[in-house]
């Protein structure tokens, strides 16, 4: 029975429907399609493996550490939260994408809070900190929401994937079947990144891994200035 | 940073002017009160939009303190129109990114235009009203109940007589539908009357206002329904 609602919980916060603001990012895919980098399908597989395992994994260390501290209710939570927030912006060196972690790290908590209107960490949190970056909003919000360490990340790194795979259908035109063939061929990686972020999610937050992808953070930064874009960012 | 809507005035939260609907109210960090009219603004592209909440802005700027929210597809551009013709201080116009789907960010996950709104608010309040302007989209395209109070659907003479005949939820559910450039209808063979009978039959007791801000720049129509539809709100509210 617990499973079962941790499972909804967990398809539903993994939906690209889900609407906390995620559907005018492309993940950075636009501004590589724009520079030429993502062309087609292949280009495309090739830039999913590299956010997954660049941002991916850092977003999923974060959001899974989010939701392990928690758990543990000795210590303040709050407190945790703003060191976590801490390890996630030194793990991000764009402006421009910090900014964007925020909005959507805000959207998300307005959202959660008019689903469980009545949780009182949601409100304490929001309360302290309203503009969370994404990831540790995540974290929160799984954790509200009852998913586990695990459970957290795996939304995480699957977002990771599908947010950049739909804007590449509307950027390209590509066939969505082949697309949606690219995330399924990721299942492995995914499930790799959530394997790497449970374990770390209880160790020292400082040593969570930081791996960056400093051509998507440049891009990203290009994007914000550009004259037509389809997607924020 | 704080982005709550500032209590004013002490209205409470008032339900739609025209649905009965509760807004949508922030449960923490204060419990804030809404205190503006917020008035979606949707139809096809090159309909007429923009021009429109231009034509509101020159008409009601000294009356209302307004607040507008452009939902671009590509660019801010008609941000940046209403900003060079001078409608309003610079800061009171704000543009939301919709990743490509212009209904999806008024319909389906309005988190971005939400946060707008009450940043909008938080920033530059109190308003009266906010106009929130759809990007030009389909005629499938509603705006979520949780993100404006009442809205306009906007269609004009040159995309077809059978438009209101084909109805969808803005033409038949809007709180107002405007019928744009009719001084256009006899240049491109459309039918007014048509139009019009089409749109009160699907409409039923529904307002429907004809206009063309050529020959009419001031939108006098449409600014009148406005002002009426803020009295409603601010009488419900306080």
């Amino acid at each position: 029975m617990i499973a079962t609602v941790a499972t909804v919980a967990l398809l539903a916060l993994a939906d690209g429907r889900f609407p906390s603001g995620g559907h005018a990012h492309s993940g950075g895919v636009e501004a590589a399609v724009t520079d030429g980098r993502v062309t087609g399908i292949d280009d495309l597989h090739a830039y999913l493996a590299g956010r997954l395992h660049t941002t991916g994994l850092v977003d999923a260390c974060i959001a899974a550490a989010t939701a392990a501290l928690l758990v543990d209710t000795t210590s303040s939570r709050t407190e945790g939260v703003t060191s976590i927030v801490e390890e996630a912006e030194a793990r991000c060196a764009s402006p421009t994408l910090r900014l964007v972690n925020r909005n959507l790290g805000r959207q998300l908590l307005r959202t959660a809070a008019v689903i469980w209107p009545d949780d009182p960490l949601l409100a304490q949190v929001i309360a302290v900190e309203p503009d969370l970056p994404l990831a540790v909003a995540q974290g929160v919000v799984g954790h509200v929401a009852g998913l586990d360490a695990a459970g957290v990340a795996a939304v995480v790194a699957y977002q990771c994937v599908t947010g950049p795979a739909t804007a590449a259908v509307r950027l390209l035109g590509l066939d969505p079947r082949s697309v949606h063939g690219l995330v399924i061929l990721l299942a492995s990686d995914i499930d790799a990144i959530v394997g790497t972020a449970t374990i770390a999610s209880i160790g020292d937050l400082a040593a969570l891994p930081g791996p960056s992808s400093t051509l998507v953070e440049l891009a990203a930064e290009r994007h914000a200035r550009a004259e037509a874009r389809l997607f924020a960012s | 940073m704080h982005h709550d809507v500032p209590d004013h005035g002490g209205a409470s939260p008032a339900p739609s002017a025209a649905h009965g609907h509760q807004p949508v109210v922030a449960r923490h960090g204060g419990a804030p009160t809404r205190v503006a009219l917020r008035i979606g603004i949707g139809g096809p592209v090159g309909s007429g939009k923009t021009a429109l909440i231009a034509a509101l802005c020159r008409t009601l700027a000294a009356e209302l303190r307004l607040g507008v929210v452009t939902n671009d597809i590509y660019t801010t551009e008609d941000a940046d129109f209403l900003k060079r013709h001078g409608v309003l201080p610079l800061d009171r116009i704000v543009a939301v990114e919709t990743g490509g789907c212009p209904h999806t960010a008024i319909r389906d996950d309005i988190a971005a235009n939400l946060d707008a709104v009450e940043r909008l608010e938080a920033a530059e309040g109190p308003l009266d009203v906010v106009l929130v302007e759809s990007g030009g989209d389909n005629l499938t395209a509603i705006f979520s109940s949780a993100l404006v109070d009442v809205q306009i659907f906007v269609v004009d003479v040159a995309g077809g007589d059978k438009v209101p005949r084909k109805g969808g939820p803005g033409v038949t559910r809007s709180d107002l539908l405007v019928i744009n450039k009719v001084d256009l209808a006899e240049h491109v063979g459309a039918d007014l009357a048509v139009m019009e009978g089409d749109a009160r039959r699907v409409r039923g007791p529904r307002p429907v206002i004809t206009q063309s801000l050529r020959m009419q720049p001031s939108a006098p129509d449409v600014a009148e329904w406005v002002r009426a539809q803020h009295e409603t709100w601010r009488g419900r509210g306080g």
